[in-house]
């Protein structure tokens, strides 16, 4: 059986020591998570390895933590897997979750920093007076499409790494978020408007996401976070038109005229677009601020690759712009907006062929339960 | 009036998460309670309480309507009213869902309910009950907790207690049971004089992944998946041809055992449960976390290969002794919830009756409590049984290496066993050497060591504390398995393999006499359906 090589962060208030690594072989097949072995160094080595963890099943949301620095559920993430990232390609480093202050070893205050932003968001359902005598009668779609947030089982992998977070800790960040659209998206919630106003106008709301995509990415139950945050900016602006402290009603304008006229991201020209198009803008003094402010922001994408030197300053439009131009005109030729969501579609392709498949559609429907 | 909730963990963080597969209720315009409440007293054996199942299931329908109502967000149809799914057991689709998540999704619906009404609840999350407080009179009075963050123990002081401490899974290994599902609320209440009932009722899931223990939900083979053993046969005609895959848990489980010990299982000790016949789009939007289950935990992707599973512990039937409204044999406190034993289930429960179970009594004891408290004044407590919790647990971290045993190694051991001997069929000889083992293990525990002495966070203290719950209600289910000399519900004895009304239609109670065990029995309250035979 393959040897695993564990170096756990930590850290005891009480010992008055400073946190530490220590390191703790295990002896253990490939397939098992993480958590199964840092529970046997826990039940054979030194029983005072403290992490939360209860379901074994990435149900509970409990055992959140940093392994070979990327957040993740220690139950649903395999040894083998584990070491495939290890940075010396042998040893699964394994600290506490970020964002967020340690309590005990792997264990942090949830308490100070999640669930605090979930109060912030009125985490409960607000319907218009009193229930009907029956259910409330909702689209089967609305239901399978909130239920995608509802499926967040709050483990704070997404708090753990959020790059608005880690700026300003004050942002209300992913899963709260998340939480959020639970309700606007919900037909049976009154308070859709005022939701909406609520965070879009708190400067550390809606739009105080940088889009770094980390939530997307780490979240171990495809509640997308950032989509969710997307998807009720587009509420608060296309639905209420709600214009908000951070101007996302009108860098989203900006963002999207750019990209028409284009066909890429002129990042250059984002911001001072999203104060009003050419000159006015640029002279715009708020504009101006945040265009000094932005500066940190767009040299670290420069240095980061992400955004190549050059075309910040000269940009090239897409080749094809017939392309977009009809991509456009499709869009604004719809009278509903069209949220894709992969909880409905399914995970692959596969999916969507079966979905079009007539013979199996009609099995859907024969085999579905609604009886 | 307050409400104070105290939970070991935070409250979010519950097994009642696990529960994927959906709540039963008898809503359809074209359904009836009645229908429910015979499928589940036939799925009980007949064992189950018939004025209890009655208050469940024609309650039933009222509860999942104010659970949509609060938000939970239930599968609906084409038509946009709530959708149902069949579940196993069931005479009429009745099972009401959200994704399989249906669990989780009422957890925290309640959850924020419990936020919204954040003045008037007091929430100890985090907090772990050490013991009932009970006065001279033997009525309970609150509880003595520890404070998991820093350490700190305190009385509580209360009117009426609930206790909703769930299962007891942990005492089996493997179990599709969390890793806090360690008996607490049984072994408290039993120490303080409660009467434990139906104890040797344990079910085994049908379909448990073989490395792991990991449920797959009875929602997979609702929507329509089936089981293969390694010849390839749908074994289930054999068994079960009206009902088949969907027939009762203890007939499923059984009878992919007898494939398994009659060598038609495949080599690695399992029966196959193939999704793939269920349309693709149909599994990634009804059995979405099956797949990820599939995928993260087998490496397999269930829409194109069938999963290698077993029967495993699941749940237990038995539990604290109460009425229709919670009550215990002691005054003051209330039981609901799996740690409870009304009995809904009798020998058998079926898949999606214990959230109702949890939610029906949980109001019934809630409102029962609070009628109670209204009508009397603050008890006084002594501040003694403080001590004794200080005492006891100072005492566990005093020990060293050299006293004994780790306590992890001992709660192995006891999984195993049971798992071993007190499983899917039982005979005397197994479940006598299964007694004598958690005997031995009892005094093992009494010296057993742990690492950590520290205040804060300390979770190798409360997993002493939790070994000695454990073993306590392991004794008890094997006392009850030995005793009940017939085969009901989840209990096949081979020595014994017919049901026997004549003399095992009742119910066995289990309760502590001046510190020893004791049996006694009690009648089964039979309304409108006599006993028949249990086909499907
Ligand atoms: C994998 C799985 C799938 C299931 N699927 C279904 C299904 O589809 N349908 C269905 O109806 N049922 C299902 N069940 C059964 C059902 O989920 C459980 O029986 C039910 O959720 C138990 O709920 P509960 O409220 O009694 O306990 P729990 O939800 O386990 O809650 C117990 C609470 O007590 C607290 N607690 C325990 N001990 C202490 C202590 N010492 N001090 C302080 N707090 C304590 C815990 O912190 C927790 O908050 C399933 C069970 C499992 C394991
Ligand atoms: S995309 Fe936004 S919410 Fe998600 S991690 Fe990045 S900054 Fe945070
Ligand atoms: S959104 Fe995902 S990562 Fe974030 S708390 Fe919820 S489940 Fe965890
Ligand atoms: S232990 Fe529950 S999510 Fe990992």
């Amino acid at each position: 059986m393959p040897n695993y090589v564990l170096n756990i962060r930590r850290f005891s208030p009480e010992s008055g020591e400073p946190a530490h690594w220590e390191k703790f072989e295990v002896e253990m097949e490939g397939h098992r998570p993480v958590l199964d072995a840092i529970l046997h160094a826990r039940n054979t080595e030194d029983g005072s390895i403290g992490i939360r963890c209860s379901c074994q099943a990435a149900i509970c949301g409990s055992c959140g933590v940093r392994i070979n620095g990327n957040p993740a559920l220690a139950c649903n993430t395999l040894l083998r897997d584990a070491v495939a990232t290890a940075k010396d390609g042998a040893t699964i480093d394994i600290e506490p979750m970020g964002n967020m202050p340690v309590i005990k070893d792997l264990i942090v205050d949830m308490d100070a920093v999640h669930w605090k932003k979930v109060q912030r968001v009125v985490p409960w359902l607000i319907p218009a007076g009193e229930p009907p005598e029956r259910e409330y009668v909702v689209p089967h779609e609305a239901m399978v499409d909130v239920t995608q947030t509802m499926a967040c089982i709050h483990c704070g992998v997404c708090v753990s790494d959020c790059l608005s977070m880690e700026v300003d800790p004050e942002f209300v960040g992913p899963a709260a978020h998340a939480k959020a659209y639970r309700f606007v998206g919900d037909p049976r919630d009154a308070a859709t408007e005022t939701r909406l106003r609520d965070l879009a106008e708190d400067p550390h709301g809606l739009y105080d996401c940088t889009h770094c995509f980390k939530c997307v990415e780490v979240c171990p139950k495809g509640v997308s976070p950032m989509n969710q945050i997307m998807r009720l900016r587009r509420r608060a602006t296309g639905d209420f038109k709600i214009k908000d402290a951070n101007n996302g009603y009108r860098h989203e304008k900006a963002f999207v005229s750019i990209i028409e006229k284009w066909g890429t991201l002129h990042e250059a020209k984002l911001l001072p677009d999203s104060y009003g198009e050419g000159i006015f803008g640029k002279l715009n003094p708020e504009a101006q601020k945040q265009l000094i402010a932005s500066a940190p922001t767009a040299v670290r994408g420069v240095l980061s690759g992400k955004v190549p030197p050059l075309k910040v300053i000269h940009h090239h439009k897409l080749p094809d712009q017939k392309k977009i131009k009809d991509i456009y005109k499709k869009i604004h030729g719809r009278d509903d907006r069209i949220e894709l969501n992969l909880y409905i579609v399914g995970e692959d392709a596969d999916a969507l062929a079966a979905e079009s498949a007539p013979a199996e559609a009609a099995a859907t429907a024969a085999d579905g339960g609604e009886s | 009036m307050t409400v104070g909730i105290i939970s070991k963990i935070h409250p979010v963080r519950s097994h009642s998460n696990a529960a994927q597969g959906g709540i039963n209720a008898a809503l359809n315009p074209d359904d009836s309670w009645e229908s429910h409440a015979y499928d589940t007293v036939k799925g009980s054996d007949y064992l189950g309480d018939q004025d209890a199942i009655a208050v469940m299931c024609s309650e039933a329908p009222e509860e999942i309507l104010h659970l949509e109502h609060l938000g939970v967000t239930f599968h609906r149809n084409e038509e946009g009213l709530l959708g149902t799914r069949a579940f196993g057991g069931a005479s009429a689709a009745r099972t009401y869902y959200v994704a399989d998540i249906t669990g989780q999704a009422i957890l925290h619906v309640l959850y924020e309910q419990m936020l919204k009404y954040d003045d008037k609840i007091d929430r100890y999350e985090e907090w772990f009950t050490v013991a009932l407080a009970i006065d001279e009179n033997g009525r309970c009075n609150g509880a003595v907790m520890r404070n998991i963050r820093d350490g700190v123990i305190e009385l509580f002081r209360a009117k009426t207690v609930i206790l909703a401490t769930g299962g007891s899974g942990q005492i089996y290994k493997p179990t599709t049971n969390a890793l806090v599902c360690t008996a607490d609320g049984q072994a408290m209440a039993y120490r303080a004089g409660a009467a434990l009932m139906d104890m040797e009722m344990i079910q085994y899931h049908p379909t448990t992944l073989l490395g792991n223990g990991l449920l797959i939900t009875e929602g997979a083979r609702g929507e329509g998946a089936h089981l293969y053993n390694a010849a390839g046969e749908r074994f289930m005609e054999k068994y079960a041809p009206n009902k088949l895959e969907l027939a009762s848990r203890d007939v499923v489980s059984r009878a992919e055992q007898t494939e398994i010990n009659e060598g038609r299982g495949f080599p690695d000790g399992s029966v196959h449960l193939d999704v793939t016949v269920v349309p693709k789009k149909r599994i990634h939007e009804a059995l979405r976390e099956i797949v990820m289950v599939g995928r993260d935990f087998a490496g397999i992707d269930i829409t194109k290969d069938p999963i290698p599973i077993r029967p495993g512990q699941h749940y237990i039937m038995g539990g604290i002794k109460t009425d229709v409204d919670g009550l215990t044999d002691i005054p003051g406190l209330y039981a609901a919830g799996e740690v409870a034993c009304v009995s809904v289930h009798g020998g058998n429960r079926l898949g999606a009756n214990s959230l109702l179970d949890t939610l029906i009594f949980g109001k019934r004891s809630g409102h029962h409590a609070a009628g109670v408290a209204k009508s009397m004044n603050m008890p006084k407590i002594s501040a003694k049984q403080v001590d004794d919790v200080r005492d006891e647990i100072n005492a566990i971290m005093a020990r060293s290496a050299s006293d004994g045993r780790r306590v992890s190694e001992i709660k192995a051991e006891l999984g195993e066993t049971m798992n071993d001997k007190v499983a899917v069929y039982r005979d005397e000889e197994g479940l006598n050497s299964a007694l004598e083992v958690v005997k031995r293990l009892q005094e093992e525990a009494k010296t057993a060591y742990i690492d950590d002495r520290g205040t804060i966070f300390n979770q190798d203290v409360l997993g002493a504390i939790e070994l000695g719950y454990m073993l306590d209600i392991a004794e008890t289910i094997v006392m009850g398995a030995i005793e009940r000399k017939e085969s009901r519900g989840a209990q096949f004895r081979t020595d014994y393999p017919e049901r026997n009304d004549e003399e095992w239609l009742k119910h066995i109670d289990i309760k502590l006499k001046d510190g020893t065990p004791t049996i006694e029995y009690s009648p089964v309250t039979i309304t409108q359906w006599q006993p028949q035979e249990r086909t499907y």
